[in-house]
């Protein structure tokens, strides 16, 4: 006898019930509850929200969440706008071989592992590194410049980081543009700007927001690049929760903090989506 | 000044790497005129066209609209539209916005761009279409938009490339109907590409048959039917029957082919090296029964009716005549003694030379 297809249905999706269960489901209530326990006296604690409270009396941690949002934003802007043209041409000029071998290009840095990447930055831009040396042969700088440890050095490097993640999705959006929709765009009189807004862009669009989605969320929760590239003038959201739960062994705090960023990343993303028409089950279909 | 045509091309050639896909074409479209290229896959003439639509440059040669020259000129700035294989409607905008679109780019502001695109969807018979998306249209319509995205800038020209290609044949013979009519009532110039050649042949003024990057011949419908100057054209334009054979006794414009079974067809055509063929079009073709039917037809073919191909109008007997080689097509008779023919009937078949076309092979 055959066993009834709901059966069959459970076995297929048990690998991605336990998956989701175990990783995501059981740590968030775990850290849910954790967030909402304050403590009354040495390992005595009791339900209550001094956790939440302690974020927002506290300037240090809700600047910090704020920059970590606004710089995060940023990082997304900047990266969509870096990939964009390439994007563009990977899916539009280049053709065959080509096409593949820029993609490859694109994929190689990310056989290395981020932090190993991030060193190479620091490389670069330490003051006693490649761009520092450079600049003082040229006659640019009378002695070392200190690049590392800015936020421009942050950005650099988590735009870096989030490239790939960015022209993947835009190259699928893009290669499924009919050549001829862009040749009708000209030939009806439209200029290059035109084409560019009123048909690339919009057919790009859900390749463009699951890019910015999939960036401002790995950027969000970056961890090893703005501490490396930022110092401790990197100041991450990221870096208070590693603080509450490592450095200071305070998990309910912690906790908190971790919540509050998966709120935070889950309301732009929401606001994002609001603002470009776009829905995340299209979104998710592109990506 | 005399009034230019709507386009001038002299001389015009385009070669990509070592293929020279368009050969010295030269030819005028007058204003109102429907002109096609009608040639086989491959012959260069969607080259020829995006030469013109400004997607790609002429290695040589000069390309005028109006008597202006076009050459450097980008696509957007042409006074030519082009509709598109694909139509190329844009998804992401409704049926006004497509049309509107081009309005847009031009510099007309919204509320008469709006005003001018519900005029022509008027008139292209989509009155109240201006909302609706482009993918609830059917093909025919998707059509319509394609055409009046063009016309209403009102170019000096509109530049087709085989856009019934994608439609189902009922559609397809209705819209060369429609698409004449559109053209007549604009009176605006069309260039129309296709490789079908019933296409070509219904809907143009004039016809000009293209194969590997030349034009054979540029006439009116019925002269490339009638009259095809080369064998390109003789064998590519219309239904005909063809035979290759040897060279015999060439006259001033008559000819006779010597088939390799030995007999000979004779017909008209100026032929100087030694093979030639010759063709014959299935309606050209009389049928009698009676073995001594046909007695002043000097092509005069016994065989049988191996097949009957039924197809309305169109139909046509394939007749093995062992002198031939080839089986002969001919038209089935509807009408008169021979109406219901049958496969296996002995039949005569023969024709005049005037109706035989001979051209060097």
């Amino acid at each position: 006898m055959r066993p009834p297809r709901g059966l069959w249905l459970l076995l297929l999706v048990a690998p991605a019930i336990l998956w989701l269960g175990c990783l995501v489901v059981l740590p968030h209530v775990e850290i849910a509850i954790l967030s909402l326990s304050e403590r009354i006296a040495p390992r005595v604690y009791a339900f209550g929200f001094a956790n939440y409270r302690e974020f927002f009396l506290e300037p240090l941690y809700w600047r910090t969440f704020a920059r970590t949002a606004v710089l995060s934003i940023l990082v997304t802007a900047l990266t969509l706008g870096l990939a964009f043209p390439v994007a563009l041409f990977i899916a539009r000029a280049a053709r065959g071989r080509t096409k593949s071998i820029l993609f490859l290009f694109c994929l190689i840095p990310f056989w290395v592992s981020e932090l190993v990447r991030t060193l190479g930055w620091m490389i670069l831009l330490r003051e006693t590194g490649v761009v520092s040396a450079f600049l003082q042969k040229l006659g640019l700088a009378s002695g070392p410049v200190e690049l590392l440890y800015n936020d421009g050095a942050v950005v650099l490097g988590l735009v870096y980081g989030g490239l790939l993640f960015m022209v993947v999705p835009l190259v699928n959006a893009l290669d499924s543009l009919d050549p001829s929709l862009v040749e009708a765009g000209y030939d009806l009189g439209g200029s290059r700007a035109t084409v560019l807004s009123r048909i690339v862009i919009p057919h790009a669009m859900p390749g463009i927001v699951a890019g910015s989605v999939v960036v401002f969320m790995l950027t969000v929760g970056n961890f090893a690049t703005p501490v490396l590239l930022g110092g401790k003038n990197g100041l991450w959201f990221t870096e208070q929760i590693y603080a509450q739960f490592i450095t200071r062994f305070n998990w309910p705090q912690g906790s908190a903090f971790g919540f509050l960023l998966l709120a935070l990343s889950s309301a732009i993303v929401w606001v994002g989506l609001k603002l470009s028409g776009q829905s995340l089950g299209r979104t998710l279909r592109q990506g | 000044m005399e009034s230019a045509p709507d386009l001038d091309l002299t001389s015009v050639s385009k070669r990509f790497d070592d293929h020279l896909a368009v050969d010295d074409v030269s030819f005028v479209v007058s204003p109102g005129e429907f002109f096609s290229i009608l040639g086989p896959s491959g012959c260069g003439k969607t080259t020829l066209v995006r030469m013109i639509a400004g997607f790609e440059e002429p290695s040589a040669g000069e390309i005028r609209i109006r008597g202006r020259s076009v050459l450097g000129v980008p696509a957007n700035r042409r006074p030519c539209n082009m509709v598109f294989q694909s139509l190329a409607l844009f998804p992401m905008m409704s049926v006004g916005e497509n049309i509107a679109y081009g309005l847009r780019c031009h510099g007309v502001g919204k509320a008469e761009a709006a005003e001018r695109t519900g005029r022509m969807l008027d008139r292209v018979g989509l009155p109240g279409f201006a909302d609706r998306s482009v993918a609830t249209l059917s093909g025919g319509q998707r059509q319509r938009v394609a055409i009046a995205r063009c016309l209403v800038l009102e170019p000096t020209l509109v530049l087709l490339d085989e856009p019934l290609g994608a439609l189902d044949l009922k559609l397809r013979e209705q819209m060369k109907l429609e698409l004449k009519e559109i053209q007549a009532t604009f009176n605006t110039s069309f260039v129309y590409i296709t490789h079908d050649q019933s296409e070509a042949l219904v809907m143009s003024d004039r016809v000009a048959v293209m194969n590997a990057g030349r034009f054979e011949q540029v006439g009116p419908p019925r002269e490339l039917y009638h009259h095809p100057a080369t064998r390109f054209v003789a064998g590519f334009v219309g239904e005909t029957n063809q035979w290759t054979g040897e060279v015999l006794a060439p006259a001033f414009g008559s000819a006779a082919v010597r088939l390799p079974s030995g007999s000979v067809i004779e017909g008209m055509g100026t032929v100087d090296g030694h093979r030639a063929a010759s063709f014959v079009r299935p309606e050209a073709i009389a049928l009698a029964t009676d073995p001594a039917g046909l007695p002043d037809l000097p092509n005069r073919f016994a065989g049988r009716v191996s097949a009957v191909l039924f197809d309305g109008a169109n139909s046509s007997l394939l007749i093995d005549a062992p002198d031939l080689g080839t089986p002969l097509r001919a038209a089935l008779p509807q009408a008169g003694p021979l109406a219901g023919i049958a496969v296996g009937t002995a039949v005569v078949a023969g024709w005049t030379p005037e109706a035989t076309r001979i051209f060097p092979a």
